[in-house]
């Protein structure tokens, strides 16, 4: 019997496995990719033609087309446009669009997360799966449709909460107003805007809510919590980042509609703050309002504004997606 | 084990000591029937899900300052029946029972009853190790506290004792302040032992709390499982039957033939391990079977 | 002694006794009591009041009642059941609203007419038995078909990217598929008059309005594509890999049919997404009043331009005209919505 001579087993290195890929399949995998990074070709041409066309307007205007607020057309004796003498500025129309949204986000946003906790943790088994369905249906609603019925339906009650907000609350300055002209205000289109996304950061929330770790929750109840103590201890935590980039995707979708607010929105070139006073502005209305009789010079003006809009929304996305991703890692 | 136990344990309970006592007691658990006045009592508890029958009538005593082995191959009911002591058993839809489950004389499913009073008095620890990740350590020893709104003279105090009667304190005093999620799996449950100490519970239940675990970190846990005993009743589900011989002074065995899980015996584990009087327990405790 | 013991009945213990649920409605008729009292006692007035008032007092009543019954912590789990039930109550009392309003609003405009005339022989101030809105239906139908034509192989390629290959550009694909979802519509409008109308159509038409649809159309269609492939298990593609297919044979003869009704419902949601899209068309399609199924040669209607225009020219008639627009759009947004949960419930129990 011979012992084996026991050595240290050497051992190898991974090999490396490949496989030769057919033909069929590289081209499969050229077609899909082409048709993925379609979505970046598309982007990236919006980008450039709105700047190409815009690019004139800049160039005259410069910083002023953000930070002013006249809109003025002149004309020299051939028609032509007399870039010097023209104003465009859209800083009345940009701030309004941020305030429309804003206003919109603050009154939605605690609606649908009260609405969302609601539907995952409180409904009965029998209305949840309707009330889904509802709030998911009015997703679905053309923007038409809240602009239509926000001038006839909405407005009457939301002037009569305005002048009741003035009333009560008139020395906060946003409450505040020269001339008590409370139709068509950007209060009454936050308003509109809030029930158009309630839908989607509503269902956005309960989702997130509905992915909390049941261990967690079982190890609340365990303990003895009531439903409530529960949610603040567990849901909240977990929940808090996705909902913040729900938010901020349905602050994203108030800065972009246009009919909605068109309808709700008197559109006047000056900076409002006063949100019950019927004048303001946001950006794609006046587009969309300009757009009937503006020759080819005020055309490319209302490129350069879409292109400013264009990038504000995608800056919102970023930063939604950026706020998801990153603290969503900890504390889950 | 036994000895030991009896020596510490609170002298207020009637514990048979023999098994024709077990077997007599055992005979007057109808629902209704004569309660004990202390600690917890099942009796006849069943319970469905969705209409099928998973528990088919147990009835079994806990005595305060004793540790109760539930041992069975998987799928019997175990797990089951213990959420029906602390009434974790209803969070699932479609769950239904019968019976009666008595804390102290008082059917903890009487209607009018208030649960989370109960959850706080029947504690439990679960099988995968779960401390709320957004607290720190010292946070979710408290939690309890915290969710029940509920008053303490000296926080700190409370939080030394049942991290040291976790058997914890010693790894993790310099470190409170650290999140939940930063510790060892063994840690991790000892932790979770901790959080449901600060409540100050009768009962432990205890739903297979090794087997997610290393052995190292098993026997550390068993250290604490007797430390605790001297002061609350104990509830351990386990696979582990050498865990249920170190550990328990009674078990019990749970059988499911296919239909309903119900209880086949109980007694002392000493007897249980070697003369146990059914052939069914027989057959499980020397492995043929499970 | 052995005692027969009765057959066990389910039940729940848990569930809420007559007098707990008496109980509640104690509170809330509690609550109304007090409502109507301040409302009388005060200057304060109107439906606002009331429903204000009672909200507070039966938050206020219910807590009181937890707290001395069990204790702080069920009063605050009173005052969170309070606030979810408005939460829910606010989220869907719109929606009740606006179905009532467009149902009243519109329903005086249905007719036969309706659906088999235009507008061409109609001037605005007919009453709303003249003309009707065919013109524009067929406008949205060709639109939305053009669109569809383009958007879904480009959805459904970046679906099966972003879930078969899974290559380097997932991380940015599935950003930019999102960024895309963010496009405002009258910026694709922009970009398609400035791409495409200006420098080679020079005239509006029913095509560029497809291609700003289009453009609205991919995210929605990429999106729930992608979530449908994720959820066809992956033995399916090991089986079909394992038969010794080629990756683009399993994909296309094995898991696209698996995920058929799926897909289906990301076309419908797809299409229901911009069926009522009107800023681009505003900008691109001219609007005509007659029925005109060529996209390529001059403009051409659609459901949102027929409200829209019908909305702004101001009368009595077009408004009404403008609630039946609408109530037939959203009866289509209703049935393309209906459908797509339909299947997808289907392809669950399947």
């Amino acid at each position: 019997m011979t012992l084996l001579e026991s050595k240290p087993a050497d051992i190898p290195a991974p090999r490396e496995i490949t496989t030769k890929p057919r033909v069929s399949d590289k081209i499969f995998r050229g077609v899909v990719t082409a048709g993925g990074l379609s979505s970046l070709l598309i982007l990236g041409l919006i980008l450039i033609y709105l700047t190409y066309q815009g690019y004139d307007v800049l160039k005259s205007q410069g910083f002023g087309f953000i930070t002013g607020s006249e809109w003025s057309l002149v004309e020299d004796e051939s028609g032509n446009i007399d870039l010097n003498q023209t104003k465009f500025g859209i800083a009345a129309m940009l701030i309004g669009t941020i305030l429309c949204a804003t206003i919109a986000v603050v009154i939605a946003v605690p609606i649908s997360v009260l609405a969302a906790l609601y539907l995952t943790f409180y409904a009965p088994a029998a209305i949840r799966k309707f009330m889904v369905s509802i709030i998911d249906l009015m997703a679905a609603f053309p923007s038409v449709l809240f602009g239509i019925w926000g001038f006839f339906v909405l407005m009457p009650s939301a002037e009569y909460w305005a002048k009741l907000l003035h009333k009560y609350l008139g020395f906060l300055p946003f409450f505040d107003m020269q001339v008590p002209v409370f139709t068509r205000s950007p209060f009454v289109a936050g308003v509109v805007l809030a029930i158009m996304i309630i839908p989607i950061v509503t269902s956005i929330s309960r989702e997130i809510f509905g992915q909390t770790p049941l261990d967690r929750i079982q190890a609340a109840f365990a303990l003895g919590a009531t439903r409530w103590a529960m949610i603040k201890a567990v849901v909240i935590p977990y929940g808090r980042s996705g909902v913040v980039g729900g938010a901020m995707l349905g602050l994203g979708r108030a800065m972009g509609e246009t009919v909605a607010v068109y309808t709700v929105l008197n559109i006047v070139y000056q900076i409002n703050w006063q949100v019950l006073l019927g004048a303001g502005g946001n950006v794609a209305s006046m587009i969309l309002l300009k757009f009937g009789e503006a020759g080819e010079g005020e055309v490319k003006a209302l490129m350069a504004a879409g292109l400013a809009l264009f990038i504000l929304t995608l800056l919102v996305n970023f930063v939604a997606d950026f706020i998801v991703k990153s603290s969503g890692a900890k504390g889950r | 084990m036994t000895n030991e136990n009896e020596d510490n344990m609170d002298k207020t309970t009637t514990k048979p000591s023999s098994l024709s006592d077990v077997a007599a007691a055992k005979q007057k658990k109808a629902p209704g029937g004569q309660s004990l006045g202390v600690g917890l009592e099942a009796r006849g508890v069943h319970a469905w899900f969705s209409g099928k029958h998973v528990l088919d009538g147990i009835s079994l005593d806990f005595w305060s300052g004793t540790v109760t082995a539930l041992i069975g191959p998987s799928g019997c009911g175990k797990s089951t029946f213990i959420r029906t002591l602390n009434r974790m058993h209803e969070f699932i839809p479609g769950a239904q029972m019968a019976g009666e489950v008595l804390l102290d004389g008082k059917d903890i499913y009487e209607s009018g009853t208030d649960v989370t009073k109960i959850r706080l008095k029947v504690g439990m620890v679960f099988q995968k190790p779960n401390p709320f990740p957004s607290m720190t350590i010292a946070e979710n020893v408290l939690s309890g506290l915290k969710l029940a709104e509920l008053k303490t003279s000296n926080k700190d105090e409370l939080l030394e004792d049942c991290l040291e009667r976790a058997g914890l304190w010693s790894e993790v005093k310099d470190r409170l302040n650290a999140h939940g999620g930063s510790l060892s799996g063994g840690q991790q449950q000892r932790l979770c032992i901790a959080r449901s100490l600060a409540v100050k519970p009768q009962v432990l239940l205890m739903d297979e709390p090794c087997s997610a675990l290393d052995p190292g970190s098993t026997l550390k846990i068993e250290e604490t499982i007797s430390h605790l005993s001297s002061s609350m009743t104990i509830i351990i589900v386990t696979h582990n039957m050498q865990q249920a011989a170190r550990v328990s002074d009674y078990t019990a065995f749970f059988l499911s033939d296919g239909g309903p899980g119900s209880m086949i015996e109980v007694g002392p584990t000493s007897e249980i391990f070697s003369r146990p009087r059914d052939t069914r327990t027989e057959n499980y405790v020397t492995g043929r079977f499970g | 002694m052995s005692t027969v013991i009765a057959a066990p009945k389910p039940g729940k213990p848990w569930t809420a006794t007559p007098k707990e649920r008496a109980i509640v409605v104690g509170i809330y008729l509690a609550a109304a009591v007090v409502s109507f009292v301040i409302v009388a006692v005060t200057p304060m007035k109107g439906k606002l009041a009331y429903f204000t008032l009672f909200f507070f007092a039966s938050i206020i009543i219910d807590f009181s009642v937890n707290y001395v019954q069990r204790g702080m912590a069920s009063a605050k789990d009173a005052i969170a059941r309070g606030f979810v039930t408005v939460g829910i109550t606010f989220a869907v009392l719109p929606i009740f609203s606006i179905l009532f309003e467009v149902v009243k609003r519109g329903y005086q405009g249905l007719g036969f007419g309706l659906l088999t005339n235009d507008m061409s022989a109609t001037s605005v101030n007919d009453p709303i038995g003249n003309g009707g809105l065919l013109h524009a239906i067929t406008g949205t139908l060709v639109m939305v078909v053009i669109a569809l034509l383009v958007a879904m192989p480009i959805g459904i390629l970046t679906a099966v990217y972003l879930t078969e290959i899974r290559g380097k550009f997932s991380a940015p694909i599935k950003f930019l598929v999102q960024a895309m979802s963010g496009v405002p519509s009258i910026v694709a409008g922009l970009f398609i008059l400035s791409a495409y109308v200006y420098p080679i159509t020079k005239e509006l038409s029913g095509f560029a309005g497809s291609m700003a649809l289009m453009i609205l159309m991919i995210p929605t269609i990429a999106r729930t594509s992608e979530e449908v492939l994720l959820l066809i298990p992956s033995d399916l593609r090991e089986a079909g890999v394992a038969l010794g297919g080629t990756q683009w044979r399993t994909v296309a003869l094995v898991v696209v049919p698996a995920a058929k009704s799926g897909l289906v419902t990301a076309l419908i949601l797809g299409i229901a997404r911009v069926a009522g899209e009107t800023a681009p068309l505003v900008l691109l399609t001219g609007g005509g009043e007659s029925v005109n199924l060529n996209p390529f040669n001059g403009p051409m209607g659609s459901l949102p331009m027929y409200i829209w225009k019908c909305f702004g020219q101001g009368t009595e008639e077009s408004i009404a005209r403008a609630w039946s627009g609408i109530l037939v759009l959203l009866v289509i947004v209703l049935a393309l919505f209906t459908m797509a949960r339909y299947l997808s419930e289907r392809k669950v129990t399947k």
